[in-house]
């Protein structure tokens, strides 16, 4: 059964449609991250999903009930807020029980629950504090205790890593997948950090402008982006977006690439991703690359069927420790590629780079839809 | 000592002006105080032949005892304790309902807003600026009408009404810094409107709650205008017997006696701002910078 169901949910602010038009279903224990930049109505959803906010039309059910049209607290949901909202006047003891004591649990069951909480987060020294005493990763753990005091059927997540400091944000984002991997709770979670989506998501739904793009696993969203925006969007360094003609080859499609140097290799596409290419010809489509499908020469892998090595001009090199970013460029466009520290050339000089050209995707350059 | 550095004689004249013009300024505004203090102290006597400036030759506390007790309010010569204690009748209720008042407004108006309430909010405002004499004849009619008029409750309706539309004005301000996440979470926790009130808001209120009282205290215990109108023989506030005191014109004019009933009068407003002074200040920039 489903935990969760957004049917064909739509949201109106005036004359402002914020969601259009919401399909989600996800499964008991799953955990599902909604990612998108500012604005893209994540936020919005999350509160429609909370009761926050009404929703102008469409159906919401948790845990097989219709939820659409029923207050916050009888949807037996809990929430983790981006300024952890900590009650100021309560201690830590009081804020986590402070929902069992509004659902009328008795006294002794209210400390014994408190006490498992304080446990598992590991703030059982910090029970008698206010939250003005609590350290900024103290707070976070004292607003997921409040949520998980309640065992509730979803738990609902709103940016909360975003107020820590970026050390503290890996290791609570640590904390929190162990978390649901013990709990095997359902847990829906908004962010705008790509990283958390990739690392902590069973499914990653990408927003834009109140509509879901994808809904994937985080794999396959990376992987197989459906569009642009999408494909831009997760990973970092971003995606490359490169003009290239398509061309006839042997063996199919694929794509013309000019580098600094003034010469032109044309890259075959895998035959599997050659389906819908019969109109684009020698008309400019964008080749996606990622940063990391362009490396320095692996000898091993060069025997791939689609690896191909030609040489680049370094025209500048950003170091990272664990490997460099290098700029080139192809058909005039700035290009990033990842590559070995050690195997670098000095900047200004050229190094040969392998093209991994089996995960390339191809974009219609009007629509930014995906062609390949 | 490794900040020090020498201090010009030109610095030196600079910060000596600043303080002679503070110190000038402090003795001007202490001026009238003191003169009170020193001619209540003083014997009609010492009144007539000294200046108002000059030290009593003896001090005696007859004036402030005949002021409490026996000075004359018009045709009764009882003092003015009758009506100090008038007055915190009236005071008491009125500030601690309207205070109460405006505090459910404030949180109302921030917390659970509906279609309009900016609209309201904004009416209600315009309480803040109606002069008292617009209100007089209205209000005189409505006490008349609900059988309140010149009863102790019918002036703290008054002052009740007139100082809602401040007290909502302070707490508004107040509630709209802090953050509605608190109170959205406390919906999901399962907590109703008077709940959240009661237990989210009111304890982090403190400092607004001791403005609005220092500010109603003071407006309510000095109001003179609805306290002549509006009250009767035996409900005059201490600003209206000590009007009537001072403008009895049969006899002698007992200076040391007005001096000691009007140290009296003002003597409550001025325990208050003693005692909760800092956090008058410290309330009405709260919010302004979050702790």
């Amino acid at each position: 059964m489903s935990a969760l169901e957004i049917n064909k949910v739509f949201k109106d602010y005036g004359k402002v449609r914020v969601l259009k038009d919401i399909n989600i279903s996800i499964d008991s224990g799953e955990f599902l991250i909604l990612v998108g930049p500012s604005g893209c109505g994540k936020s919005t959803l999350m509160n429609a999903i909370a009761g926050l906010d009404d929703i102008t039309a469409g159906e919401i059910r948790i845990g097989g009930d219709d939820v659409t049209h029923r207050s916050p607290k009888d949807r037996d949901i809990a929430m983790v807020f981006q300024s952890y909202a900590l009650y100021p006047s309560m201690s830590v003891r009081e804020n986590i029980a402070f929902g069992l004591e509004m659902r009328k649990v008795a006294k002794t069951e209210r400390d014994q629950e408190v006490e498992r909480v304080a446990k598992m987060l590991q703030i059982e020294h910090l029970l008698d504090r206010k939250p003005a005493q609590l350290s900024g990763g103290q707070r976070q753990r004292v607003a997921m205790g409040r949520a998980l005091a309640r065992k509730p059927k979803i738990y609902l997540f709103d940016e909360p890593l975003s107020n820590l400091d970026a050390k503290l944000r890996v290791e609570m984002r640590t904390e929190i997948k162990k978390l649901h991997q013990r709990l095997g709770t359902t847990i829906v979670y908004v962010t705008h950090d790509q990283i958390e989506a990739m690392t902590l998501a069973d499914r990653i739904a990408v927003m834009k402008d109140g509509v879901v793009l994808q809904l994937d696993s985080p794999q396959n969203i990376y992987d197989n982006p459906v569009n642009m925006f999408v494909a831009g969007f997760m990973g970092s360094p971003a995606m490359n977006f490169i003009k290239a003609p398509l061309v006839k080859l042997d063996q199919g499609y694929g794509v013309s690439l000019t580098n600094q140097a003034g010469d032109t290799y044309a890259l075959p596409v895998p035959q599997a991703k050659q389906g819908s290419l019969d109109g684009w010809l020698n008309k400019e489509v964008i080749l996606g690359l990622r940063p990391e499908q362009i490396t320095h020469v692996m000898p091993h892998r060069q025997s791939e069927p689609f690896c191909h090595t030609l040489p680049c001009r370094v025209e500048v090199a950003e170091p990272t420790g664990a490997d460099t970013l290098i700029e080139i460029f192809f058909n005039g466009q700035e290009v990033d590629a990842r590559i070995e520290p050690r195997s670098q050339a000095p900047v200004g000089q050229v190094m040969e780079l392998m093209l991994d050209m089996s995960k390339a995707v191809l974009f219609n350059p009007e629509t930014q839809d995906r062609l390949a | 000592m490794t900040n020090t550095r020498p201090v010009s004689t030109g610095e030196r004249l600079a910060r000596g002006g600043i303080y002679a013009i503070l110190i000038a300024a402090a003795l001007v505004y202490l001026l009238p105080l003191a003169v009170m203090l020193l001619t209540s102290v003083k014997t009609l006597d010492d009144i007539r032949t000294g200046n108002i400036l000059s030290l009593p030759v003896e001090i005696v506390f007859d004036a402030w005892h005949k002021a409490w007790s026996n000075a004359c309010t018009g045709v009764s010569c009882n003092g003015v304790s009758g009506f100090f204690w008038n007055s915190f009748q009236i005071v008491i209720p009125a500030v601690l309902i309207s205070t109460f008042v405006g505090a459910l407004n404030g949180y109302a108006l921030t917390k659970w807003r509906f279609k309009g309430s900016e609209l309201f909010f904004a009416l209600m405002l315009f309480g803040c600026f109606i002069p008292f004499q617009v209100v007089l004849l209205p209000m005189a009619q409505t006490l008349g009408y609900v059988g309140l008029a010149n009863t102790t409750t019918g002036l703290v309706f008054v002052h009740v009404v007139y100082g809602i539309a401040f007290t909502t004005l302070f707490f508004r301000n107040f509630y709209v810094g802090i953050p509605n996440e608190l109170v959205l979470a406390a919906k999901l926790d399962g907590a109703g409107f008077f709940t959240i009130f009661w237990r989210i808001l009111l304890p982090v209120s403190a400092p607004i709650i001791v403005v609005c009282i220092i500010w109603q205290f003071t407006q309510i215990w000095n109001d003179f205008l609805f306290g002549v109108v509006f009250s009767g023989q035996d409900t005059k506030p201490i600003t209206v017997a000590l009007n009537n005191l001072v403008n009895t014109t049969t006899g002698v004019k007992e200076y040391n006696v007005d001096m000691a009933a009007a140290i009296i009068a003002a003597l409550p407003t001025l325990v208050v701002y003693v005692a909760a002074g800092k956090y008058f200040v410290r309330g009405l920039t709260a919010g302004a910078v979050k702790g």
